[in-house]
């Protein structure tokens, strides 16, 4: 379970829409909370949430949406309050979520990895991974709730698909997960087949092969 | 059925994905997922098969008990099953977890309803007195998308582990009848399972169709067809389930591409069935703890 500290960034998927507030689910024992006052409105703009802004959350927010955060602070009961106020948060768009132990998640100083294959990795610290196809130019004024609907290119599917099952392997053999440790299995796991790398066999080879690059760039 | 909530865009990603034939897990349309298939695992029944199909995980056991056959069939035995998922999740506990239970039952009542899946002549022990009732029953251990094909799956391996042990019938001076086991705990019968069907689940993604469903990919899917093919590639039941139409020819194509799946899956369990059965008493057990 995830234990919520004070700067995390998480994936978390909202869970109800209620008064002025959104409850998301992290992976942790209670529901976490995102409250309106804490997100930034489509547009960017700032200004104080109206009583129009009340009625209009799900029209943000629904039932089932992922978001990028960062945790605000801790309620005495553990429950953590979320906010995304910055445009590099919000709404997440077309992507692969892959849910891990929390422990596997090591602390960086960043958890958004634009990786050199051609995907970007968002590495929760609740242990929620979300892949999705790197977004060509920063879209700044969108502020993060327009959606790109379109359909994802092939190349860039294959490359999800193989970072989403790459970070599997990964997990069943209890590795942590952070930028590099996903890159090299990705280059180990080149020479086989995509749906081949959750063959146990394959498996261990690529992340016996991941391990041993690591181990050579410390050292 | 446990079932995951998602965003409309990882839907519309998974959606356009299967177009393609590439789903999120690097898989084609028709691949199934790595599967384990370990018989033999409950010490105390006649057969017992374990399948884990990633995160579906299935335990079967069959129970050979003596009982009175059937009115309308008084040569023949027969198979009673029961499915238990209170063990899946707590909304699947009590009420809930029953309603899915029969729902399965029922299928695999129709599907085991054709005369040659299993000889059932061979369980009458004698004609309108006695005979060999066994009692399947199915644990789901947890539910990770297409249960279906995986107890299918599990019933064949467990039939095919079943032992049923050797009874000869005794007449009595009187006339009453006695029935004796045998002593030889090795002498036993055991059913062949070549027309056993399986179950193949196609679930409809936009506009092409998916086997072996994982749990978000079900969600994107508003109807799936449930096929249970035998060995020879013939289809001895089929069902739609989903709140979604389908459009008869697609029911077509999606009738040859299970009859196709069906065959490969009938090969390749097979061959795992005899490479555990070659290996005999001295086969490593991985069972519940390894």
């Amino acid at each position: 379970r995830y234990n919520g500290e004070i700067g995390d960034i998480v994936v978390g998927r909202i869970t109800e829409v209620q008064q002025k507030r959104w409850k998301v689910e992290t992976n942790s024992r209670l529901d976490s909370v995102l409250l309106l006052s804490s997100i930034n409105l489509p547009g960017g703009e700032l200004r104080r949430k109206s009583v129009e802004d009340e009625l209009a959350m799900r029209d943000y927010l629904q039932e089932g949406d992922l978001i990028s955060a960062e945790v605000q602070s801790v309620f005495s009961d553990g429950a953590v309050s979320l906010h995304t106020r910055s445009l590099k948060y919000g709404k997440l768009a077309q992507g692969v979520l892959v849910q891990v132990s929390p422990s596997l998640v090591k602390r960086q100083k960043t958890h958004f990895h634009d990786l050199p294959c051609g995907a970007s990795v968002i590495l929760g610290n609740n242990g929620f991974i979300w892949i999705y196809p790197t977004p060509e130019q920063k879209d700044d004024e969108a502020g993060g709730y327009t959606a790109n609907l379109e359909p994802v290119p092939l190349s860039d599917r294959e490359v999800i698909s193989r970072l989403r099952n790459c970070i599997m392997a990964l997990v069943t053999h209890k590795m942590m997960l952070f930028d590099s440790s996903i890159l090299y299995c990705y280059e180990a796991s080149l020479p086989h087949q995509i749906k081949d790398i959750l063959k146990p066999e394959v498996t261990e080879e690529i992340v016996l092969e991941a391990r041993q690059r690591l181990l050579d760039s410390e050292g | 059925m446990a079932s995951v909530v998602l965003s409309e865009a990882e839907k519309l990603y998974i959606v356009h994905g299967v177009q393609e034939d590439l789903r999120v897990d690097g898989r084609g349309c028709e691949d199934y997922r790595c599967a384990e298939v370990e018989t033999d695992v409950v010490s105390n029944t006649s057969g017992s098969a374990r399948v884990k199909l990633v995160e579906t995980d299935i335990l079967v056991g069959i129970k050979a008990e003596m009982g009175t056959p059937k009115l309308e069939k008084p040569d023949e035995g027969y198979l009673e099953f029961f499915v238990d998922c209170s063990s899946n999740s707590p909304e699947l506990e009590g009420r809930g977890g029953e309603e899915l239970g029969t729902d399965i039952a029922n299928t695999l009542y129709r599907v085991f309803s054709c005369e040659n899946s299993v000889d059932l002549k061979s369980l009458c022990i004698n004609p309108k007195e006695h005979c060999w009732v066994l009692y399947v029953d199915v644990l789901l251990l947890e539910c990770g998308g297409n249960i279906f094909d995986a107890i299918s799956i599990a019933v064949k391996a467990a039939l095919f582990n079943t032992r049923i042990p050797k009874v000869r019938v005794l007449e009595d001076d009187e006339g009453t009848k006695e029935i004796e086991l045998s002593d030889d705990p090795y002498d036993c019968i055991r059913l062949s399972v070549d027309e056993v069907p399986c179950i193949v689940t196609l679930s409809k993604i936009g506009y092409r169709h998916v086997v072996d469903a994982t749990l978000q990919e079900e969600a994107c899917s508003l109807a799936s067809l449930l096929i249970s093919v035998t060995s020879k590639g013939a289809i001895t039941s089929m069902k739609k389930v989903g709140k979604g139409s389908l459009d008869p020819e697609s029911i077509f194509e999606m009738m040859e591409t299970g009859q196709r799946v069906g065959k490969s899956l009938h090969i390749a369990l097979q061959k795992i069935l005899d490479e555990e059965e070659s290996l005999g008493t001295s086969r490593p057990k991985v069972g519940f703890l390894g």
